[in-house]
């Protein structure tokens, strides 16, 4: 096998929560606790999860926009955990964020022209026609007018200006793209058109995807596998079919359950997990396994021992006592310390 | 007059501005019966919520120029006064929104504001619309409803607020409900407990309601009849199955094959609609989905010059299309349909 991309080894992230005037920490909110997985040269993982999991988080810890508090991660082999701003700064172009709202991650004073040309003007192509040639080219590329290079962000329409975003990008020449909720700001058609457009890229381009976001039907489109994660945590984690086709986390067998079917007919003879309340505080998670509070198959040991990350078959992880879906002949194996 | 419970027809709510006229209902007319549920389909900017802020009256007073007709229990309201209007709002009809806390005042608890609410059309004590406030609260599923009363809505989860703005919806028993957008802001597995409960209480109180939203799973979950919206006009009604298995427009075909589905097979490509929604300060001459149809040229050029009516296709299924009904229903079975389901 060959070597992961990137490589996530344990992720921490704990916000201090701090009271009063001297800021004394009275607890920590752990936004991703504890957090390990590979994204394969060429592949799409897709990290899946309700609002407040850490999601976004992890997206952050990895591009370093943020520091952890524990864990490592690894990229092309290098752990870059604690490199210096300085030695980070070429891998940076290597691995790139593409984020929700296309509204205000670009400058609108900017134009188009300006906004897409800046990472050219970084990599040493200098002249103004070098430049412009280089931006109408990948205008082209995620289907924009090239014509358009004077125009302003405003004169765009929502799907018009997350392709901006992927061109930005692009034009830094990533190894690796991390899309935080790509589409989750855009009408339906347009996310089709976008999620089109990242498969294209992909496979023109040789990218490899960390794609987050909480639409589950959007996530299996475009991932080969998926991580499924609650309260700072990663609870399963599957190739696609095995995630969507026989999932084994009650969690994620309640999210797949919940998802509106649309077909009037189908329906009523769909069996539905309804899980009571709504996703716990991460300030206070519940203690060992933290899906409990809500899980129909709790147990006492749920309550008492957190459950670690297996695998069960092959691929195919689950932190869960009592997992569903589970080949009754497999002998678990610590996944996460591989 | 009109013998439907609700009646609207041809409402056109116009706004005026600066930048020139927004057309933002243009001519929209649908009916709805006690106990029935009509979901409203359209992406952003198509008109979904003026339309419901229209029916409730609450553009009333302000700049928009409104004309057609809205029959509700054989009162029409375009013509009646703001404070009739307002005197059925809350009491006759109300309305849940997508923000709850923007719905809710945050220095009140949401007890105090149930029973405001209530107190305002029913002369009782404020003990008893206290009685009444629990009573709802744990009617949606609140746990602990004699003590959550006296919370205030920032207190509450999303979810709870949600479910706390439905029972102030309900707390006057309306005969209609209108849902802009009920769930679009909650998780997938609180979302599901929304539109269960949405699903019993409409049972329940056997009321109209109407669910808006962008989400065609979410009105497939709830709806008898679905009406799409484009560009301030309805596009096509119908049953829910006529929707989604025999939709004959080409927007609904469009807005089918953007959307992967969990429910089969994952199909190789999306299918998505070229271009995007139109502004509608410059709503596309002729029909207005033209610049972004696959089929236009197959319209004989009449489809940028003349308006599509939306005329019945059969039994109340209803498509504003020039194409002709056959060749509609040959390019859904062997040109879309086909694709939408193969690997
Ligand atoms: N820039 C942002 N930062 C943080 N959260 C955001 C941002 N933009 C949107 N959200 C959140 O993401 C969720 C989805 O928002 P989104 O804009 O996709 O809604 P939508 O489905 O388009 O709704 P609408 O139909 O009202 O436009 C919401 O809970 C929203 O609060
Ligand atoms: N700077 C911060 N300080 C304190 N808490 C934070 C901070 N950033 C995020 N959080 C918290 O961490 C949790 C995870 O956040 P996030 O990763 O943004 O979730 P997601 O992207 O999955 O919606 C949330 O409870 C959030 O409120
Ligand atoms: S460990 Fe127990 S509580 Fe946690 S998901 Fe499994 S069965 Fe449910
Ligand atoms: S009238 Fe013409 S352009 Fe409009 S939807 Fe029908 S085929 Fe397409
Ligand atoms: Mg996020
Ligand atoms: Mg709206």
């Amino acid at each position: 096998m060959t070597e992961p991309l990137l490589s996530v080894q344990g992720l921490e992230k704990h916000f201090p929560v701090t009271k009063g005037l001297l800021q004394r920490q009275v607890g920590a909110v752990k936004a991703v606790d504890g957090v390990s997985f590979d994204v394969r040269k060429g592949e799409t993982l897709g990290l899946v999860g309700e609002s407040g999991c850490g999601k976004t988080t992890t997206g952050r810890l990895i591009t370093r926009l943020i520091e952890p508090t524990g864990g490592k991660v690894i990229f092309e082999g290098h752990d870059i955990t604690h490199m210096s701003q300085g030695k980070i700064r070429p891998l940076r172009r290597d691995m790139q964020m593409i984020f929700q709202d296309p509204y205000s991650s670009l400058n609108p004073r900017h134009t188009v022209g300006a906004i897409v040309g800046a990472p050219f003007k970084i990599q040493g192509v200098h002249t103004e026609q070098g430049v412009k040639k280089a931006v109408q080219d990948i205008l082209a590329l995620v289907g924009l007018n090239p014509e358009h290079y004077n125009r302003y962000p405003h004169e765009f329409s929502g799907g018009q200006r997350q392709r901006i975003g992927i061109a930005r990008t692009l034009a830094l020449k990533p190894k690796l793209i991390i899309a935080d909720e790509p589409v989750s700001a855009l009408d339906v058609s347009i996310q089709a058109q976008v999620v089109n457009l990242l498969e294209d890229l992909q496979n023109e381009l040789d990218l490899t995807y960390l794609v987050i976001a909480h639409d589950l039907s959007v996530v299996r489109h475009i991932s080969d596998r998926v991580a499924v994660m609650y309260l700072g945590k990663i609870v399963e984690l599957a190739d696609r079919k095995g995630l969507y086709e026989s999932p084994m986390h009650p969690y994620t067998n309640a999210l797949l359950s919940a998802v509106p079917i649309p077909d009037p007919k189908g329906k009523a003879g769909r069996e539905r997990i309804r899980l009571q309340g709504d996703v716990p505080s991460p300030l206070n998670p519940p203690p060992a396994c933290r899906f409990h509070t809500r899980c129909w198959k709790a147990q006492e040991i749920c309550k008492t021992e957190e459950p670690p990350l297996l695998q069960l078959a092959p691929g195919h992880q689950v932190a869960c006592h009592f997992p569903e879906n589970a080949p009754a002949l497999a002998e678990p194996e610590v996944a996460a310390q591989t | 007059m009109s013998e439907h419970f609700l009646d609207v027809r041809d409402l056109k709510i116009h706004f005026p501005t600066d930048d020139g006229l927004v057309r933002s209902v243009d001519g929209l007319s649908f009916k709805l019966e006690r106990g029935r549920t009509l979901g409203i389909v359209g992406e952003s900017g198509s008109g979904k919520s003026v339309t419901s802020l229209g029916i409730l009256g609450l553009h009333k007073g302000g700049r928009a120029r409104i004309s057609g007709e809205i029959w509700l229990d054989g009162e029409e309201l375009v013509s009646a006064s703001p404070e009739h209007v307002r005197r059925l709002r809350g009491k006759k009809m109300s309305m849940i929104f997508q923000d709850p806390l923007s719905a809710m005042h945050p220095y009140f608890t949401v007890g105090a504001q149930i029973i405001e609410a209530y107190r305002i059309h029913n002369k009782v004590t404020k003990k008893v619309a206290r009685k009444h406030a629990v009573d709802l609260l744990g009617r949606v599923g609140i746990p602990q409803p004699e003590r959550r009363v006296d919370s205030y809505p920032h207190e509450f989860s999303g979810g709870m607020r949600q479910r706390a703005m439905i029972a102030m919806a309900l707390s006057c028993d309306p005969e209609l409900l209108i849902a802009d957008e009920p769930t679009t802001a909650l998780d997938v597995t609180v979302q599901a407990q929304i539109l269960d409960l949405m699903r019993d209480l409409q049972r329940d109180f056997n009321a109209a309601l109407i669910i808006i939203t962008h989400d065609l799973g979410v009105v497939a979950e709830l709806s008898d009849d679905i009406l799409v919206m484009y560009g301030g006009k309805a596009i096509e009604y119908g049953s829910a199955e006529d929707i989604f298995e025999r939709p004959e427009h080409p927007y609904t075909w469009g807005l089918l094959g953007s959307m992967p589905r969990l429910d089969r097979e994952p199909t190789e490509r999306l299918l998505p609609i070229k271009g995007s929604p139109p502004s509608l300060i410059n709503v596309p001459a002729g029909c207005a989905f033209h610049p972004r149809c696959a089929f236009e040229g197959r319209t004989g050029g009449k489809a940028n010059t003349e308006v599509p009516d939306l005329v019945e296709t059969e039994g109340g299924h209803l498509v504003r299309c020039h194409l002709p009904r056959e060749e509609r229903r040959a390019i859904w079975a062997t040109e879309i349909k086909p694709n939408l389901e193969s690997a």
